[in-house]
């Protein structure tokens, strides 16, 4: 499926279509994600601001354009997530599952394919995606961590442009129709 | 509900996820007192409900206890107003009877201070007619009583006997229309009729424009009706108003100033005798003529002057009672010689002086002893009233704690500025006894008194 160019929204037909992976693509992936997230900043700190986890979620989500597929592969990503972290189980879990939800009802009505909406959804969803952390790390764990906006901005633009690369990537592992 | 499901399946799988992962979040996360969030949850969702149920437990326990108890409150407020009440009877019983005996034993005192013989009698009951003011006792003829006698207490007269049965008198209080008495005032010597109106106010009749009372005096009784002995405190002139041909004069009873409850009956007026009894339905006691009338028996006294006379008469007289007092003849003597001193207080302004060196009669009619006109009857002298610094010197000394037994006594009436002065002598319950303490005999005394049977 090539990108509209022109247009957005899907029309009738186009939102009945839904990509489709391989099974281990599905688990490879995310696995692959979380691995990098966890021992690629060991080494290289400033690949830190990188959230892959987060945008292989989101591209699983809008792509799928089935938001049970998408939260459950936001809720799994985000468990396994914490288990690898310091964090409760639960909390990026709970983030990752709503971004999956939401990216998912997002991806149903927008044409995911196109670059620049693939931009700005990374954009929001990583925006969203640390607000909503920020949220419940205050208000469940009573961290009082800092939301610092234009911080989160740029690192919101710089995932969005690694998320634009990693799309356009996993675009050859989906199954054509 | 399967349609509802495959609608909202995605929203459905999304919530129960996101609570999912809440508690496993929540087993792991510790609040700052170290307690799992999971258990600070459920505790705070748990602990509301059960609340509420425990709230709704006791509420309806305690709606049917609160029920029993209030039943038994119901039961006990009752038993408590019940004991209130009686607890209120009692006390206004006993309040009664404490001042009863207050009265009683200013009766006592002044039973025993007065030269009269006198009967202590208690208020049964009052008369039936609005007008009328009449009221029975509970001593009759069987006591001695007799009708015509006065009635009187330590405050003044109060009424006199109209009827006496064998065991009640009716008594006609002062008040009463048809009540007069005759009586002097303190100050002008002035004489009237006392009448009652129906009112607690009662008037002065018969004084004549030119007879000088005024406002405030004292009046007492001048024995002119031979039913009360001179001396007795009557009242407070309240007004006076020029009329025509006598004045308008208020009077305003002393006797019945703190009710009437317990009286004395005059049995006897000391300065005489109980002349014959008239013909009557009842026998009628009369007393004995004004002290002035039977002056001129006894050597010693000056008669009362007369009042009926000019102003210049009576100035005359109270002259000629200061010379004789001081021994001074008007019209004898070299000019520059030594004048009598008009100064000298009088006993009473037109009342008998004693001659000098001779005792005082001590029931004299003044400021401090007005009821003793009938003294001097016993003491075999005159009758007539005389000053008497101490005149009765009996009481002051029997009755320790009548530190102003004149006021209760023999020195009740006249002056009368300060009536709280009997309360002074209200001491003990009164013993229900005649006069015991009343000089029984004296010269014009009868030697058969009424035996007055113990109560």
């Amino acid at each position: 499926m090539g990108y509209s160019g022109e247009r957005l929204l899907l029309n009738k037909q186009q939102e009945r279509q839904a990509s489709r992976f391989r099974v281990w693509v599905m688990l490879a992936i995310p696995l692959a994600a979380i691995l990098f997230q966890v021992y690629v900043p060991l080494f290289f700190q400033f690949l830190s601001f990188l959230e892959l986890p987060l945008l292989v979620v989101v591209y699983f989500a809008l792509m799928r354009r089935s938001q049970i597929s998408g939260l459950l592969v936001g809720a799994l990503v985000g468990l396994a997530q914490d288990s690898l972290s310091r964090n409760p189980l639960g909390m990026f879990g709970i983030v990752k599952t709503l971004v999956g939800y939401f990216a998912a009802s997002v991806g149903v009505r927008l044409d995911v394919d196109h670059p620049a909406m693939r931009f700005v959804l990374v954009f929001f969803f990583f925006v969203f995606h640390q607000f909503l952390y920020w949220v419940m790390a205050r208000a469940l764990l009573g961290q009082q961590l800092a939301f610092e906006i234009q911080r989160m901005l740029i690192l919101g633009v710089l995932n969005a442009v690694v998320g634009v690369s990693l799309f356009h990537f996993l675009d050859r592992l989906r199954l054509t129709v | 509900m399967e349609n509802f499901l495959n609608r909202y399946r995605s929203i459905t799988v999304l919530l129960l996820v996101i609570f999912a992962q809440l508690v496993l979040l929540a087993m792991q996360v510790k609040n700052g007192q170290d307690v799992p969030v999971i258990r600070l949850w459920t505790v705070t969702a748990v602990t509301p409900m059960a609340r509420i149920i425990e709230g709704a437990r006791s509420g309806s326990i305690g709606l049917v206890r609160n029920y029993i108890l209030l039943h038994d409150a119901g039961d006990e407020n009752r038993r408590l107003k019940s004991d209130l009440d009686r607890l209120k009877v009692e006390n206004i019983f006993l309040r009664n009877e404490l001042n009863m005996a207050d009265r009683g034993k200013a009766l006592e005192v002044f039973q025993k201070s007065t030269p009269s013989r006198t009967l202590a009698a208690s208020v049964i009951g009052t008369g039936a007619g609005s007008v009328s003011k009449v009221f029975f006792v509970d001593r009759g003829s069987s006591a001695g009583v007799e009708r015509g006698m006065g009635v009187i207490t330590p405050e003044g007269i109060v009424g006199k006997v109209t009827a006496a049965y064998p065991t009640a008198s009716e008594i006609l209080l002062i008040t009463d229309p048809e009540f007069a008495a005759g009586v002097v005032s303190q100050k002008h010597q002035t004489h009237g009729t006392l009448k009652g109106q129906g009112t607690p106010v009662c008037k002065l009749d018969y004084v004549p424009p030119e007879d000088k009372v005024e406002p405030g005096e004292w009046l007492y009784t001048s024995g002119d009706d031979r039913v009360f002995p001179r001396g007795f405190p009557v009242g407070v002139i309240k007004s006076v108003r020029a009329g025509q041909p006598f004045q308008e004069i208020d009077v305003q009873p002393a006797g019945m100033q703190h009710g009437v409850e317990d009286v004395l009956i005059l049995l006897e007026g000391a300065h005489q005798a109980i002349p014959e009894v008239p013909p009557a339905n009842q026998p009628v006691y009369i007393a004995a003529p004004a002290p002035a009338a039977i002056a001129g028996s006894t050597a010693t006294a000056v008669p009362a002057p007369a009042n009926s006379g000019t102003e210049a008469d009576k100035l005359r007289t109270q002259y000629k009672a200061v010379g004789d007092a001081q021994g001074h003849k008007f019209g004898e003597g070299l000019p520059g010689s030594k004048p009598p001193d008009f100064n000298m207080p009088l006993p009473a302004a037109g009342g008998p002086v004693a001659a000098p060196g001779q005792p005082q009669a001590p029931g004299a009619p003044r400021p401090n002893a007005p009821a003793a006109g009938a003294q001097a009857s016993q003491t075999g002298q005159s009758s007539a009233p005389k000053p008497a610094p101490n005149s009765s010197p009996a009481l002051q000394t029997s009755q320790p704690r009548t530190a102003n037994p004149p006021a209760a006594a023999n020195s009740a009436p006249a002056p009368r500025a300060t009536p709280k002065q009997t309360p002074g002598v209200r001491t003990s319950p009164l013993p229900r006894s005649a006069t015991p303490g009343a000089p029984a005999a004296g010269p014009n005394r009868p030697a058969a008194q009424p035996v007055e049977p113990e109560r």
